[in-house]
């Protein structure tokens, strides 16, 4: 399976690299480089390359590329899932996933690699069984350890790699129990010149924040399960409960997860909350162009519409924007062509707007495409798609939890095409 | 434990005093290492042998404990010059670390063992620090520890002999009490690639693949790959080791050990055989990065067991009742007994039968579909590459949703999900096209998931679409990005050659983009153009014009060709343009670029054929042109072409056919998918990503003709189960507690046993444990909840007023159980009842599937067991207002209870294995000492074939699926008298049941041509708890098909099949000595199979062979005179051809076998069975 991992910033300098099986020199990552040359951008490198001995599959997270080498045949999604799964845990343990903190942490990273494949397949992936096994470095604890000479391995050996509910940690104890859940939606839509929805599409995910001691058996069910026709599941959910009353069944991880995400598909009826009114016009003459955005509340169920953010790419050839936003501000950087108009709430009595002219450079032939704008926003307390949870009940342990939900609705790929 | 042992676990000590062996070992090794360049990374390790490293340790040797011997040290990397390998960037300074690591501090340990870890995972050599590090091995802190197996693991290699310092620590920790320091042990263990502790590794393999804890065996699974690479010859005692974990039932080890099945010995898939059921139903449980490979290996377990569900579309109605049934458990059951249904009509309609899907081919896809739901891609790619190589079409819908759902993920997983799509769409398009709009482009994608997009759109466009497809492409033809701009033109084109209604359309489109601004997107266009102009030529005179035109301005060589060429091709719809176009490119023939001048050739030459009288002198200049020119392509290219048009004195034959040579129609080019018939890939595989096959890909074999047979699958109740024998009895009981999750995970139960032991155990707190289990059971898998949950509420509602009643009743059912696994104790080990208990439990779940009829009788059954084992456990459980206990549960807890009594009172210690200690280093002869280490290991495992003066009896019918009727068979080797051309089956059956059996017969028998079979008399009555045996004839033909025929009693039918080893279609004949060799000399060369062997030890006398082997088969002694050689002979029962098998022993147990028959098949067959009697 996995033979090597390096790990490559984004200068192309291998600073980690963890062997599996026996070495394998690091200059098989000149083919990658090579690659990477070709792609201009580091998100079109091809996540599996051909070598004459070795195939390399890599992943691009944080700036960063995790590379692995491979042998022989494997399903290429298994390894590119297993290195995302290591970027989460470095997420996870380090608060972050970049050169310095990796180069930092070192010996724990070595340690969790170590832990995590045996002979390049999976051994323990899930976050608790790792931190069983390896604690998480906090400053508290670094002190400490430098004073006494205490380790962050674990002294107690991994109980949990043992269970059958590898993802919960045995003996878990709070003194306030509390369980919370996030329910996120994003809506992911593309919307042509005139106003029309080509594609809208729903992606929800639940996170929970589940502090609860011992045992605790959960089930959540909600008003309109109807809604829910493509679902994934945290190993935790029992399936069978699902299938046939459509109510979530589980024994949580402790502390955060994704219990699920949901997909609603376009061939649904997806509400789009704002509509745009744009015109982008680039003259021949005179070298310079015309930009005015309006923003307008659409389907937002009652709810305000807030962290209103629109961002363009604007082609090479424009130099400078000078333009009025009636709320919000706007900046324009001209060395990435970036544009960037941050309107923050949505007020329907007095629609947001941003007028004015582009400067273009001479003697450069018009852009034939005009760009297309990116919408984020934010809509608190609504789940687009109409979703609630109805009921949160804890069985197998007597305290009585603290329970909260929230929903929020984002624009995920939300784009409107000019 | 010898004393050599003990000595050996104090490494600094051994240190010393094995230095002086260890230099003398690594100045041989140093010698037969090759020469190399020094700057290959790869093999830098090789530096570790520089003969000055070698002066270092004996010097070290001299200093004393472990501290000392500074100062020479600090001279070796000094000397050090050569090696170092590619990646060191400074001199190998090190002393500081050293000192750190000998000191007595444990935190200076760890810190000098933090920065060497964070040298190696910069890269950097320390392979110098070696021998200062592994001497902490055995340190007590457990960070410092860890970090030395890391250190130990990347540099063992380089440094194997001092790498086998270590060795002894991790052989104790393989016989620590705990199984979590046992486990990690056999891992680093195993990790350290050195050749010469093979020996030991096997040996703690093995040992570790009959441990008590699931863990352990897991971690031997893991092992196997890793000794199996290290040294390949291990493979068959390592398929043995895996065909043993295979036979495993937690889910923890499932998904390792089908790992090492796929890299040891994918080819076996006999191996899984037993164990197919199994894995289907524990799939739902293992780890996702088991399952990945569990899915994947089942997919090409079943192209070669079932049959394509696609065969006969038209007649298939099992699909269109698919997906319904499919969800409900319950009513797969109905499904099933339909099937079955199916299969009794289909066998009376005896020829035109329809497909029916085999049961276990449904369980595989049952069981796979909820792992969609995944959160893991990979296993949604996996499950959704079953459902298409292997579900019907009807149900392969289902995994487009899971699909598209991952688009939603990582550019990386979007990559490969959308590459196997595009796979997909071309062979079953209407999965996809509910989709579409999910695949539509969004300027921020990058430009490679683009593209992919697109090859997915123009795969899924139809009539219908197309209007909306091409409105999409629309706007992607003014994306900033050109190259998807190119694809995009490129798209346009496959839609238009393959829906002809658009072509038009498409083509006008394109016309108007050759007016675009950006050259790359004019010459693609024009590309695309050519190949559709192709198709109708004389509609579009005007547009070939309009291209005409654009030779002026458009500079891309593949456009100009390409315009170049059609000119030239339709010269006669342009008849006066074409002249003038060649006039221009004769101008600037000079600097063109080359594939541009091999097309003004050509143009030259087709208007020399068509319109000699404007063009002559033109091409003439071009050809002279080209004669000169300095690519010898286009210099041969002129020359053959004047040869051809210009007619000479000299001009040969074929001038006459110039016109008809160039001016050939040209058939249209057909524009396809690159993803066309890349499906012959597994979908989801490496190999199907890069189009070509990566090492180690196995092929996804084609659906077999006729099913093999599927009995192959029931899985024998007497079948030879792991040994649990290697455990002291004290070891056993320390380790009760964790070796819990063995059992309970084979029924999908977690938390409750471990509870519901504590309460067995301890007696107390069931309180605190009946919360507990209040909480797990929910927990508990699927599976066995839907097999209790019927049981259950009836269970219920008589418990209270039935409960004293039933226990009556049913007490001899239970007995009769009871009595039965005691009489098969006997045979096996106590340990081994247990697993051989739940399996026929999971057996009776899966009869209850395919049989619904007798699930009734049958839940009665287990539910009483279920009672009675209720009453022992708890008489107080208080109606509880949640779940009631399930069944299984309590007959866990029940089987609990037995084994701690087994273990008191008539558990017989086994004597522990004692591994002989690697006492090799005082040795020169450490091989042949590691040899003696494997053989003590074959003494360790008891024999397992019974000395067999009776014969061997196989299973006909089980108890549970018989309804109480069982049937065994042996073949007792008689003459039948009846036909002497058939082999003697004697039947015994017995009626377990409450009520009598009657009219017991034979029906409905289904052969393979050639074979006939003598039924037995009618068995006119079997009163209830009766025996009775009757007497077959088969004849097999020679051959080792099984008989499959219904087994019929006066309510019920039974398929069953016999199938016969090889070694009893043969009848024993007597031939002298001389006889013998006769006839053995007409029966030579391919008649004749050799194999070379071991005789296992407890074989190796003249008595225990003859023995064997004619347990093995049926074949009579002849006599022999040397004592070297055992000879035996036979015929076939059918054509009467003449078996005779030689064994011939030499020294130490090494032992040739020799058999000659005429048919081949038979002699390979038997060469394969007497080899496995005798060597095992």
């Amino acid at each position: 399976m996995i033979h090597s991992l390096f790990l490559i910033n984004h200068l192309g300098d291998i600073f980690l690299e963890k062997h599996w099986k026996s070495v394998i020199s690091r200059s098989v990552c000149d083919y990658f480089f090579e690659a990477r040359e070709k792609a201009v951008d580091p998100e079109n490198v091809p996540p599996v390359l051909q070598t004459p001995h070795h195939y390399l599959i890599s992943i691009y997270r944080g700036k960063l590329f995790f590379l692995s080498v491979i042998q022989t045949e494997v399903p290429p999604l298994f390894v590119i899932e297993f290195l995302h799964r290591v970027a989460d845990t470095f997420q996870d343990y380090f608060g972050g996933c970049s050169e310095s903190v990796i180069s930092d942490n070192v010996v724990i990273v070595y340690e969790l690699l170590e832990e995590m494949l045996d002979n390049g397949f999976p051994l323990a992936t899930e976050s608790n069984v790792l931190k069983e096994m390896i604690r998480p470095p906090n400053i508290l604890r670094s002190v400490v350890n430098t004073l006494t000479g205490g380790s962050n391995v674990g002294e107690t050996l991994p109980q949990g790699q043992l269970s059958n509910i590898p993802w919960r940690r045995a003996g878990v104890k709070y003194t306030n129990n509390e369980a919370y859940f996030d329910v996120t939606e994003e809506i992911d839509a593309i919307v042509d010149k005139s106003g029309t929805t080509v594609s809208a599409e729903i992606q929800g995910v639940i996170e929970a924040c589940v502090k609860l001691s011992g045992m605790p058996d959960l089930t959540m069910s909600f008003m309109n399960p109807r809604l829910l026709d493509d679902v994934s599941f945290h190993p935790c959910v029992r399936f069978r409960r699902w299938e046939s009353e459509r109510i979530l069944s589980f024994i949580p991880p402790d502390g955060n997860f994704t219990l699920m995400t949901y997909h609603i598909s376009s061939q649904n009826l997806v509400a789009i909350p704002v509509y745009v009114k744009q015109s982008i016009s680039f003259f021949e003459a005179g070298s310079c162009g015309r930009l005015d955005i309006t923003i307008g509340p659409k389907q937002t169920m009652g709810k305000t519409v807030e962290d209103l953010k629109v961002t363009v790419h604007m082609p090479k050839a424009v130099l400078n924007a000078n333009l009025t936003a009636s709320q919000g501000n706007y900046t324009y950087d001209f060395t990435t062509k970036l544009l960037v108009w941050d309107i923050g709430k949505l007020n329907p009595q007095k629609l947001p707007n941003l007028r004015g002219s582009l400067s273009m450079q001479t003697g450069v032939p018009n852009p034939e495409e005009n760009p297309s704008l990116n919408i984020d926003l934010k809509i608190q307390q609504l789940a687009i798609s109409g979703l609630k949870v109805s009921r949160l009940d804890m069985y197998g342990e007597t305290y009585k939890p603290f329970k909260g939900v929230k929903y929020v609705t984002k624009a995920g790929k939300f784009q409107v095409r000019t | 434990m010898t004393a050599m042992q003990k000595l050996l676990q104090l490494p600094v000590n051994a240190v010393n005093m094995v230095k002086t062996v260890q230099s003398q070992v690594q100045g041989q090794e140093e010698d037969k290492s090759p020469v190399l360049t020094p700057d290959s990374g790869q093999q830098a390790w090789y530096s570790a042998l520089q003969p000055d490293e070698l002066r270092h340790l004996r010097s070290g040797g001299t200093g004393g404990g472990g501290g000392g011997g500074g100062d020479q040290e600090e001279r070796a990397p000094l000397e050090e010059g050569g090696g170092g390998g590619g990646f060191q960037t400074q001199p190998l300074r090190h002393d500081d670390l050293k000192e750190m690591l000998d000191s007595n501090k444990d935190s200076l340990k760890l810190e000098a063992m933090k920065r060497i870890v964070a040298m190696i995972a910069r890269g950097k050599n320390a392979s110098d620090l070696f021998p200062a590090v592994v001497k902490n091995v055995a340190c007590k802190n457990i960070e410092v520890k860890k970090l030395v197996y890391v250190y130990l693991v990347r540099y063992a290699e380089e440094q194997q002999d001092l790498a086998l310092l270590s060795i002894s620590t991790f052989q104790r920790g393989l016989k620590d009490p705990n199984q979590l320091i046992r486990a990690s042990a056999l891992r680093v263990l195993s990790s350290i690639r050195v050749t010469i502790i093979v020996p030991i590794m096997m040996l703690a393999i093995k040992e570790a693949a009959s441990d008590m804890s699931p863990y352990v065996r897991k971690t031997a699974a893991h092992a196997i790959p890793k000794l199996y690479s290290l040294d390949p010859e291990q493979k068959d005692q390592l398929i043995e080791v895996i065909e043993k974990l295979l036979a495993d039932k937690t889910t923890l080890v499932a998904g390792s050990v089908v790992m090492a099945f796929e890299e040891v010995c994918p080819e076996r898939i006999d191996l899984i055989h037993k164990n197919y059921r199994k894995l289907c139903n524990l799939l739902i449980d293992v780890e996702e990065w088991g399952q990945v490979v569990i899915i994947n290996m089942l997919t090409r377990y079943a192209r070669t067991q079932f049959l394509n569900p696609n065969i006969n579309e038209s007649l298939l109605e099992e699909g269109g009742s698919g997906d319904k049934t499919f969800y409900g458990s319950d009513e797969d059951e109905d499904e099933d007994e339909e099937e079955k249904e199916k299969k009794a009509e289909a066998a009376a309609m005896a020829k035109r039968k329809p497909y029916v899907m085999d049961p276990d081919h449904r369980l595989l896809l049952r069981n796979t579909k909820p792992l969609l739901q995944s959160r893991n891609a990979a296993v949604v790619m996996a499950v959704a590459q079953l459902y298409f190589h292997l579900a019907p079409k009807a149900e392969v819908g289902v995994i487009a949703k899971a699909l598209v759902r991952l688009l939603r993920s990582h550019s990386e997983v979007q990559y490969v999900v959308l590459q196997n799509v595009a796979t997909m769409s071309i062979k079953r398009r209407g999965m996809f096209e509910p989709y579409l709009k999910s695949f539509y482009i969004r300027s921020t994608d990058p430009t490679q998931i683009k593209v992919l997009k697109l090859e997915v759109l123009t795969n899924l466009a139809n009539e219908t679409n197309i209007s909306t497809i091409l409105r999409e492409f629309q706007t992607y033809i003014k994306s900033m990005d050109k190259d998807f701009v190119a694809a995009t033109i490129q798209a346009i084109g496959r839609c238009a050659t393959n829906i002809s209604e658009v072509r038009d359309t498409c083509l006008n489109g394109l016309v108007q983009l050759l007016s675009n601004r950006d050259e790359l997107v004019v010459a693609e266009s024009v590309v695309v153009i050519k190949k559709l102009l192709q198709m109708q030529p004389e509609k579009h005179s005007d547009i070939i014009k309009h291209m005409a035109k654009l030779t002026d301005n458009i500079q891309v060589p593949m456009a100009r060709a390409s315009i170049l060429w059609l000119i030239g091709e339709y010269c006669e719809h342009v008849p006066k343009i074409a002249p003038d176009v060649l006039r221009k490119m004769a101008k600037s023939f000079t600097n063109e670029e080359d594939i541009v001048k091999l097309q003004i050739i050509n143009l030259a030459a087709k208007l020399y054929l068509t319109n000699s009288k404007q063009t002559k002198l033109l091409t003439q200049y071009v050809l002279n042109l080209a004669k000169y020119d300095q690519n010898y392509d286009i210099r041969d290219r002129a020359r053959f072409i004047r040869q051809l048009i210009v007619p000479t004195e000299k001009s040969g034959a074929l001038s006459k056919y110039a016109k008809k040579l160039f001016l050939a129609l040209k058939p249209a080019p057909i524009l396809e998918s690159p993803f066309k018939d890349r499906d012959h890939f597994q979908l989801g595989s490496l190999s199907h990503l890069l189009n070509a096959k990566a090492g180690g890909y196995q092929e996804l074999p084609d659906w077999p003709e006729a099913a093999p047979d599927p009995s192959v699958r029931n899985v024998e109740v007497k079948e030879s189960v792991p040994e649990w024998t290697k455990c002291s009895s004290r070891e056993k009981r320390k380790e009760k507690k964790v070796e819990k999750p063995f059992y309970t995970d084979s029924e999908g139960e977690s938390g409750p046993t471990e509870s519901a032991d504590s309460e067995s155990d301890s007696a107390s707190g069931s309180e605190s444990s009946s919360g507990s289990e209040e909480s797990g059971s929910g927990s508990e898998s699927e599976e066995s909840k839907e097999a209790s949950e019927s049981e259950e509420e009836e269970e219920e509602e008589e418990e209270e007023q039935k409960k004293k009643k039933k226990k009556d009743l049913k007490k001899p059912v239970q007995e009769s159980e009871s009595e039965q696994s005691s009489e098969e104790e006997e045979r096996k080990h106590q340990r081994k009842s247990k697993p051989r208990k739940s399996e026929s439990e999971s057996e009776s779940d899966e009869d209850e599937e395919s049989e619904s009829e007798s699930s009734q009788s049958e839940s009665e059954d287990s539910e009483s067991e279920a009672e009675v084992k209720k009453k022992k456990k708890v008489q107080t459980r208080t109606a509880e207002p949640k779940p009631p206990p399930k069944p299984l549960k309590k007959e866990s807890k029940k089987e609990k209870k037995e084994m701690s009594l087994l273990d008191l009172d008539d558990f017989e210690p086994a004597p522990s294995p004692q591994v002989t200690p690697v006492n090799t280093f005082l040795s020169n002869s450490l091989v042949t000492d590691l040899e003696g280490l494997s053989l003590s290991d074959s003494v360790l495992s008891p024999a397992t074939i019974a000395p067999s003066s009776t014969l061997k009896s196989y299973e006909l019918l089980h108890r549970i699926t018989g309804e109480g009727l069982s049937v065994e068979y042996c073949f007792s080797r008689q003459p039948f008298s009846p036909d002497a051309n058939m082999v003697a089956v004697q039947m015994q059956f017995t009626n377990n049941a409450s009520s009598d059996t009657k009219n017991l017969h034979i029906e409905d028998v289904k052969l393979q041509s050639g074979m006939r079979v003598k039924e037995f008399p009618e068995i006119e009555l079997l009163p209830a708890g009766e025996t009775a045996t009757a007497v077959m004839g088969i004849d097999f033909c020679d051959s080792t098909q099984a008989a499959n025929f219904q087994l019929c009693t006066h309510t019920r039918k039974f398929f069953v099949s016999i199938q016969p080893p090889v070694g009893e279609l043969m009848r024993p004949v007597f031939l002298t000595e001389n006889e013998f060799k006769k006839e053995q000399g007409q029966l030579m060369g391919m008649n004749e199979i050799t194999e070379k062997l071991t005789l296992d030890v407890k074989c190796r006398n003249e008595h225990a062979i003859v023995q064997r082997v004619t347990t093995a088969a049926n074949l009579s002694r002849v006599p022999c005179g040397s004592d070297k050689e055992c000879r035996f002979a036979g015929r076939t029962v059918t054509s009467g051809s003449l078996v005779l098998v030689t064994v011939a022993t030499k020294e130490e147990g090494a032992a040739q076998l020799t058999v000659n028959c005429e048919k081949m098949v038979i002699g390979t067959m038997l060469v394969k069975d007497i080899l496995q009697a005798l060597t095992q």
